[in-house]
């Protein structure tokens, strides 16, 4: 049952690529696509309760099984809201039949490529999967066409190449300090056995690979100096692929940075790689926190407020600990939720407005009070207002830091506060003055949104005993 | 043979990349690049062939043949015919002069040899030198890219790039999923270079000069 699920996981995507692929009829395609994601999410939930025997290519843990439930589950409701959006893609002219076949492959591909980096026992089979993965999303980033997506899909591509080389490097050499202890071939690139001999592992080594590792995925991360692909994919990119970035391949390569972080805290030679992953944390957030107030584009606004969240998350782990920990597993959680359903509500006020420009979007509560609301309790949340989610997982992380070390919580408060600032202007100019645009009903789907928003203050409020003490177990595994 | 023998044909194959990652560095023709890039991906196919030889390892064979067949003569042959179809066989921009990227390069190729060897004593010789020169190759590349604004010439930067990591791989003895690895990055590379952005780029802008796309950068103006 369980081996079933986890080839469910990783097979639906990918038969649903062809049949995508050839289907010309785009409301039965965008059907089938949400019924794929569906199934992926159902599978993955078997895979909580019964767990497949690890091998050298695939693993399934306490630690990648809950990511794999929030990456299947965001796919799903990110497909649903895909349908509805897609239809007034086409409407406008913007999408073509043709594009569209290519659009619908391509979420699979890149849904499956993200399950199986999740999945991947192998380092170097998680590198090929994040690999795919990228090369899928810089597809769909440029498939509008328009000048700005290509320049946006050229420099995501030679970014996430870059860091995507770097990262190699990094296996390459993780692979040779293994190579020593666990002896040539497969069972050295195992995660599962790298874990269990990392005390014997050459700490020189093991430094200079996790420095590529860090700075190659870290790229994928979105964390500065190298975030520079991230604002215009998510601005230029159709709006779907804007929240499965976000929410999901972010998370996928901090998981894949994770990875080696609990190699590494398994040697005591090595380097402690908290100093480096918070000082990334730090700069990401403070100078994404800066960014916001300058920013034009609503879609670019949450790509920037994304980098802050993802320094925020490194900067939880680098800290490291219980608790930060904890933090940083929440925070992932529910930055995912709730930037997706962002992007949910941002994809139809854009095509509703017929722009992205924030001057000209205005007065939103009083032409379309539901998405308004939406919006304003998707941002409200990602601000760190209580009571939801995100305000809890953001109170840890500051609390956890003033307890330890006083003085880096200055600089992270003053960041969080700073974004919050940014936010709450932008909100407000959103949603009162004089409406702009058209006052037309939107055809909208609020279920994937609402849903996403209910489950963020629904953690907000009461998160389930079994799921504390899960994150918290999760969390010691962390180190 | 004897084992220093193997060595050195092992070193002087993986200098040789470092060598060509030079010349790529001041070809300052469309033409003069893809040369140096085809004799980029020749010396790379020696090298891996040689690898599979002294480790004995079959299947490295396919490597060296992929880099053979797809990067020294496919690819180059390819782009000859997009720079030809272009028109931009002429003299291509530089950012910074020659002289200083050679410098630039020089110093990232100390760097490489002084991170790298000190932290692998305790792997075997070749696959110490053969990661110093790939780390050289791979900070090469990235210095290529960056120098260039070309479109065409920033693929062929990322290639050879491509190319270091490769041989890294290869002189990790009994690496798995090596040739896996490679397919993937040719994969990559075919979908790029051929399926989306060249055609795209001359499509809308009748230019593949990536300074064009600049422009349209949606948050400055």
């Amino acid at each position: 049952m369980s081996d079933l699920a986890l080839a469910a996981v990783l097979l639906v995507p990918a038969l649903a690529i062809p049949v995508l692929a050839l289907v010309p009829a785009y409301h039965l395609s965008a059907r089938i696509n949400v019924a794929a994601t569906l199934v992926t999410w159902l599978a993955s939930l078997v895979l909580l309760g019964a767990r497949p025997v690890p091998g050298d290519f695939l693993l399934v843990d306490d630690f990648n099984v809950y990511l794999i439930v929030l990456n299947t589950f965001v796919g799903f409701t990110t497909s649903i809201f895909s349908a509805s959006y897609i239809d007034h893609e086409l409407e406008t002219g913007r999408l073509t039949p043709g594009y569209l076949r290519f659009y619908h492959a391509m979420y699979q591909a890149m849904m499956g490529a993200m399950n199986l980096a999740l999945l991947a026992n192998n380092v170097g089979l998680m590198w090929v999967a994040v690999e795919v993965a990228t090369v899928t999303t810089v597809l769909m980033v440029g498939v509008y066409r328009t000048a700005e997506a290509l320049e946006a899909a050229w420099k995501y591509f030679i970014l996430g190449s870059v860091g995507i080389s770097l990262a190699f490097f990094g296996t390459i050499l993780i692979y040779l300090a293994a190579q020593e202890v666990l002896g040539e071939g497969l069972p050295a690139m195992a995660w599962s056995r790298l874990v269990t001999v990392s005390g014997l592992l050459d700490p020189d080594l093991l430094n200079l690979s996790f420095v590529f590792l860090l700075v190659g995925y870290g790229t994928k991360v979105g964390l500065a100096p190298l975030h520079a692909w991230l604002p215009d994919a998510h601005a230029e990119g159709p709006t779907p692929i804007s929240a499965v970035l976000s929410g999901l391949l972010l998370n996928v390569a901090m998981f894949a940075v994770l990875r080696f972080k609990m190699v590494m805290a398994g040697n005591p030679g090595a380097l402690a790689p908290g100093p480096l992953m918070i000082t990334m944390g730090l700069t990401s957030l403070l100078f994404a926190a800066l960014m916001l107030y300058r920013r034009r584009d609503i879609k670019r606004l949450f790509a920037y407020s994304s980098i802050e969240h993802m320094g925020i998350i490194t900067f939880a782990f680098g800290m490291g600990g219980p608790l930060a920990n904890f933090a940083g597993l929440l925070h992932m959680t529910m930055h995912s939720l709730t930037k997706s359903a962002i992007f949910f509500a941002v994809g139809h006020i854009a095509q509703v407005k017929g722009t992205q420009r924030l001057a000209d979007i205005r007065g939103l509560g009083a032409t379309h009070p539901l998405l308004a609301w939406g919006f304003a309790l998707g941002v409200v949340a990602i601000a760190g207002l209580p009571p939801m989610g995100v305000f809890m997982s953001e109170f840890l992380v500051v609390t956890s830091t003033f307890a330890r070390e006083p003085l880096l919580a200055v600089p992270l408060t003053l960041g969080l506060l700073t974004a919050f600032g940014a936010l709450i202007l932008r909100l407000q100019g959103v949603l009162f003055g004089t409406p702009t645009g058209s006052t037309a009903p939107v055809r909208a789907s609020y279920l994937p949104m609402f849903a996403h928003l209910g489950l963020v203050l629904l953690a907000g409020l009461w998160l389930p005993p079994p799921v504390v003490r899960w994150f918290e177990h999760v969390a010691a595994l962390l180190g | 043979m004897t084992d220093a023998l193997a060595f050195d044909i092992a070193h002087l194959l993986a200098g040789g990349m470092v060598l060509v990652s030079f010349m790529l560095l001041y070809q300052d023709r469309m033409n003069g690049i893809l040369n140096a890039f085809t004799l980029h991906a020749l010396v790379l196919a020696a090298a891996v062939a040689w690898q599979a030889h002294i480790q004995s390892a079959p299947h490295l064979y396919l490597t060296a043949v992929i880099a053979l067949g797809f990067k020294a003569i496919v690819i180059p042959l390819a782009l000859r015919q997009i720079v030809q179809r272009l028109g931009i066989h002429r003299e291509i921009e530089k950012v910074v002069g020659v002289g200083l990227t050679m410098l630039a390069g020089l110093g990232l190729t100390a760097l490489a040899i002084l991170v790298v060897l000190p932290v692998t004593g305790g792997a075997d010789a070749v696959a110490r030198e053969d990661l110093a020169f790939s780390l050289a190759v791979v900070l090469l590349g990235l210095l290529m890219m960056i120098t260039r604004r070309n479109a065409v010439s920033q693929i062929v930067g990322f290639m050879s790039l491509e190319n270091g990591l490769i041989l890294g791989a290869t002189g990790a003895r009994g690496m798995p999923l090596v040739v896996e690895v490679s397919v993937a990055f040719s994969v990559l590379i075919a979908f790029i270079v051929f399926g989306v952005f060249l055609f795209r780029i001359r499509e809308r802008f009748d230019t593949v000069d990536v300074q064009a796309l600049d422009r349209f950068r949606g948050d400055r103006g």
